[in-house]
């Protein structure tokens, strides 16, 4: 009889005193619930949190729903189920929590102690969701309070997932953003060029044209996060082409490419945007012309591809600026490509920018041959 | 004594300028058409053949020959066959898979860290015990050709290794390698058929015209290989068939140049081709082997068969001319020694500098090249290490060993990876360690007990017939029993893996 209370007095001495150990038990509760939530009310989600939900109410039975019906239950008395469509119409109608009693509520079923039920509606962003509906078997107003403030937190982790989601969907968009980046200027230019070979030499405006229409298929391509290597070169030449038909010998490209690396699969442009930077920063402000150097070797486990240009080049403290984000200039290219490869390959796998004014710049991306996941 | 120490040195200065002054043989070009083509299947399938073909096949084939007669061709044999299982199994889908190395691999289709840490450890324990007797044999190789006591051998063929990997090492160059495969058949060939000339003008002796009893010609002996030796005769080839041709596809430095190839069609391609250039080069051994018979048996008696082939064509053609072939076998053998341990070298100098010395250590961590570097010293100092303490089993029997290894624990994992989808992260786990201790441990008792007698040193000594079945075994049962753990998209990545690249699919 006093092993008990020994392990009582050893337990109160080292997990803190009652309300201590409330404390973490509810917060516990609700971490368990969390990691479910914050992927957003789905009905595999619902089914995760409920159990942890009604453990943090102590109702007999609890429900959670989108704006038509049950997502999850759990608990007793399933039949009533059937009134929870009324129910989320009620609360959504109120835009508040609402309390139904038996007349509600009613059922056939004998043994059957539901009385009664609080619903309270899930806001993400001033926006009506769904609704947390707990089941009780008499009215009262501790249940209505404790499940307000339940599906307030509710709410919050929605709110959680919402912004996780939008953050994913802002890297889509950009990467959407940089397929449709081909700028205004280089379109006009591209045809600009083509136009003048019209006359002079309608073979290569064809074949110009023909360049043309594979580079923007490229870019504007629907599908698919990753291209190998060798088809973003393909790309790269299909661009430099135009770009000399406009620059003529001004513009000097020479590639260095170990053919081992070829094949290593990339994000869907994130070198074209470099070059097409190498190529804007190379040639400004230099009338003789200048010369651009792509390379790509191989570094046992990574694939090293390097773009350098002999143009103006640019201060330090800027580059650290775009790569860190800051959108101000024309180099948002640079970075996205940043962002991209960090996203994709972890933190070390950045962009790596050497320049100085009048130094030129060299790019270099750091890729490895294989990552979990990256496949064309 | 001279043709052979300028040959050696040409050697090692080729390949440390071709490592060091980073000559690349990469296109320099502005035209992209030229810069962007993809490697050719035949210069792929030359380089795979050429960092494949080791100082085992190099000298080790025609001093078995010359001992054991034409059971051992079995040795050649399955070093080829090899590529005919990966050709119908492996190499297709393997590459469609994306990974790299043997643990990328592991990582992508079962989505573990955990099984991709087991294969990293197994790339350490394989590539360790196949430059083993790499560097024991260019041990004794050194010490017959120029006459140098047998420890500096392993010193200084680890010491170029080391050099030329941290010098230059992390370019693998296809071009170079497929040269090496070129070169090596060259210098094999070369003296073969001027030794074939010298045969036919003495009027084609043979051993019993020459009164040499030692070796019966009984010529059903090569037509009835598995007869000798009883049942344990039969077990020890059966065997090594087993372990040649399932080890192949699990050897670190020659599944990373299947990366190489642009996409899986070319990659059964570069295998077909391998097969070819692997079966026209295992040729020739054997017609070493054969004319020792005739001109120097007594090698055979003394020990020294793994040098037939460097002190054969002096035996056979005296004065300059000897001493120039001598020199051309002698300059191949040694190129076969460096580029496979220096292949080797990398591939577990790669996943030491990943998985071990580029962790952070301390708080410390090492950056690529440094980790990297490291890894290199320590995957060449361990073995070389071991490779002066010990004197030489075998070249081939050691490197047979490697091979149990590997296809004790790689193969039953590639095949299932590739060909079951029930396989789990905890299955495949339990398989490798079980595949991996067993055989380990056989090699171990072989290397360092001497090989007990009776039935357990047969067991030991080729232990791919029994470890094999049993990981797969142990990897198909607890597989079976923990299917809840079954990775989530098996099936897509399934679908990656064998459907052809013609087919308009969406692969995402």
């Amino acid at each position: 009889m006093n092993e008990p209370r020994a392990r009582r007095g050893w337990r109160r001495r080292h997990l803190g005193t009652d309300a201590e150990l409330a404390t973490f038990r509810t917060l516990h509760t609700a971490s368990l619930a969390a990691p479910a939530l914050r992927a957003g009310l789905s009905q595999d989600s619902a089914a995760a949190a409920v159990p942890h939900l009604r453990a943090l109410l102590d109702a007999p039975a609890i429900a959670l729903t989108d704006t038509a019906d049950v997502l999850a239950w759990d608990g007793e008395a399933y039949h009533h189920a059937e009134h929870v469509p009324a129910i989320v119409a009620a609360t959504l109608e109120r835009q508040g929590p609402r309390a139904f009693d038996r007349r509600d509520l009613r059922c056939t079923v004998r043994e059957c102690e539901i009385r009664s039920a609080v619903s309270s509606p899930l806001v993400v962003e001033d926006r009506v969701v769904g609704a947390l509906v707990a089941f009780d078997t008499f009215p009262g107003a501790g249940l209505a309070r404790t499940a307000e403030e339940v599906a307030r937190w509710v709410s919050g982790q929605l709110e959680l997932a919402e912004l996780d989601s939008s953050r994913t969907r802002l890297m889509e968009a950009e990467v959407r953003a940089l397929r449709a980046q081909i700028s205004p200027h280089f379109i006009f230019n591209s045809l600009g060029a083509i136009a003048s070979f019209v006359r002079t030499d309608p073979e290569r405006a064809r074949e110009l044209l023909l360049e043309f229409a594979d580079f923007t298929r490229y870019s504007f391509r629907k599908h698919g996060e990753f291209t190998t290597l060798s088809e973003e070169l393909r790309s790269i030449e299909q661009y430099l082409l135009l770009e000399q038909a406009r620059f003529g010998d001004r513009l000097a490209v020479t590639l260095v490419v170990a053919p081992e690396v070829l094949p290593v699969v990339i994000p869907f442009l994130c070198v074209q945007p470099l070059v097409e930077n190498a190529v804007r920063h190379g040639l400004e402000g230099q009338p003789e012309g200048g010369r651009i150097r792509i390379s790509a070797r191989d570094a046992g486990l990574d694939c090293v591809i390097e773009v350098d240009d002999d143009g103006a080049g640019e201060d330090p403290e800027r580059i650290a600026r775009v790569l860190a984000g800051d959108h101000e200039n024309d180099s948002v290219g640079l970075g996205n490509v940043d962002a991209r490869l960090r996203a994709t390959y972890g933190e070390e796998y950045g962009l790596v920018v050497e320049t100085a004014r009048g130094a030129g710049t060299r790019v270099i991306v750091r890729v490895p041959k294989f990552a979990p996941g990256v496949l064309a | 004594m001279w043709p052979g120490a300028v040959a050696v040195a040409l050697v090692v200065v080729a390949t440390l300028a071709i490592g060091s002054l980073g000559l690349r043989l990469s296109r320099t070009t502005s035209d992209f058409m030229v810069a962007s083509r993809t490697v050719p299947a035949f210069t792929n399938a030359s380089a795979i053949s050429g960092e494949y073909l080791s100082a085992a096949s190099f000298l080790g084939v025609a001093g078995l020959l010359l001992t054991f007669g034409a059971d051992m061709l079995w040795y050649p044999v399955g070093w080829t066959a090899g590529y005919l299982v990966m050709l119908a199994l492996v190499s297709a889908p393997l590459r469609r898979s994306g990974a790299y190395t043997l643990p990328d691999f592991a990582e992508a289709r079962l989505g573990s860290r955990r099984v991709r840490t087991i294969c990293s450890v197994l790339v350490v324990a394989v590539g360790w015990l196949y430059l083993l007797p790499l560097f024991q044999g260019a041990g004794v190789m050194l010490g017959a050709a120029l006459g140098l006591p047998t420890w500096i051998g392993p010193a200084g063929v680890a010491s170029v290794v080391l050099v030329n990997v941290i010098g230059g090492g992390m370019r693998s160059i296809t071009l170079v390698q497929a040269v090496q495969y070129w070169f090596k058949l060259t210098a094999l060939l070369l003296p073969a058929a001027v030794l074939l000339a010298v045969w036919l003008g003495d009027g084609r002796p043979d051993t019993e015209r020459l009164g040499r009893p030692d070796f019966p010609t009984d010529v059903l002996a090569w037509s009835n290989p598995l007869a000798d030796g009883g049942a344990q005769g039969l077990y020890l080839t059966y065997a090594l068939i087993a372990a040649t041709f399932f080890g192949t596809m699990g050897l670190p430095h020659v599944v990373v140049r299947f990366y190489t190839n642009p996409d899986g069609r070319s990659a059964r391609r570069s295998t077909l081709l391998v097969l070819a250039l692997l079966g026209l080069f295992y040729l020739v051994p054997p017609v070493y082997g054969a004319l020792g018979r005739v001109y120097a048996p007594e090698l055979a008696a003394s020990g020294e068969s793994d040098l037939l082939v460097l002190l054969l064509p002096r035996i056979v053609v005296p004065g300059l001319g000897g001493d120039l072939l001598t020199g051309l076998v002698v300059a191949g053998a040694f190129a076969a020694f460096l580029s496979t341990s220096s292949g080797l070298a990398i591939a577990v100098a790669g996943v030491l500098g990943q998985d071990v010395t580029g962790r952070s250590w301390g708080g410390r961590r090492l950056g690529g090249v440094a980790a990297f570097r490291l890894g290199a010293v320590i995957a060449v100092v361990v073995p070389a290490a071991v490779a002066l303490g010990e004197p030489s089993a075998g070249v081939a029997t050691t490197v047979g060993l490697a091979f149990a290894v590997a296809a004790s624990t790689f193969a039953p994992l590639l095949m299932l990876g590739i060909w079951w989808r029930r396989l789990t992260p905890t299955g495949a786990g339990a398989g490798l360690v079980v595949g991996g201790l067993g055989s380990g441990a056989a090699a171990l008792t072989t290397l360092y007990l001497d090989g007990p007698a009776g039935w357990v040193g047969v067991l030991a000594a080729r232990p791919a017939l029994w470890s094999i079945p049993l990981a797969t075994a142990v990897m198909m049962l607890v597989s079976l029993a923990t299917q809840r753990t079954v990775p989530p998209g098996v099936r897509r990545f399934m679908v990656r893996l064998h459907t052809p690249e013609a087919l308009d699919l969406d692969r995402g």
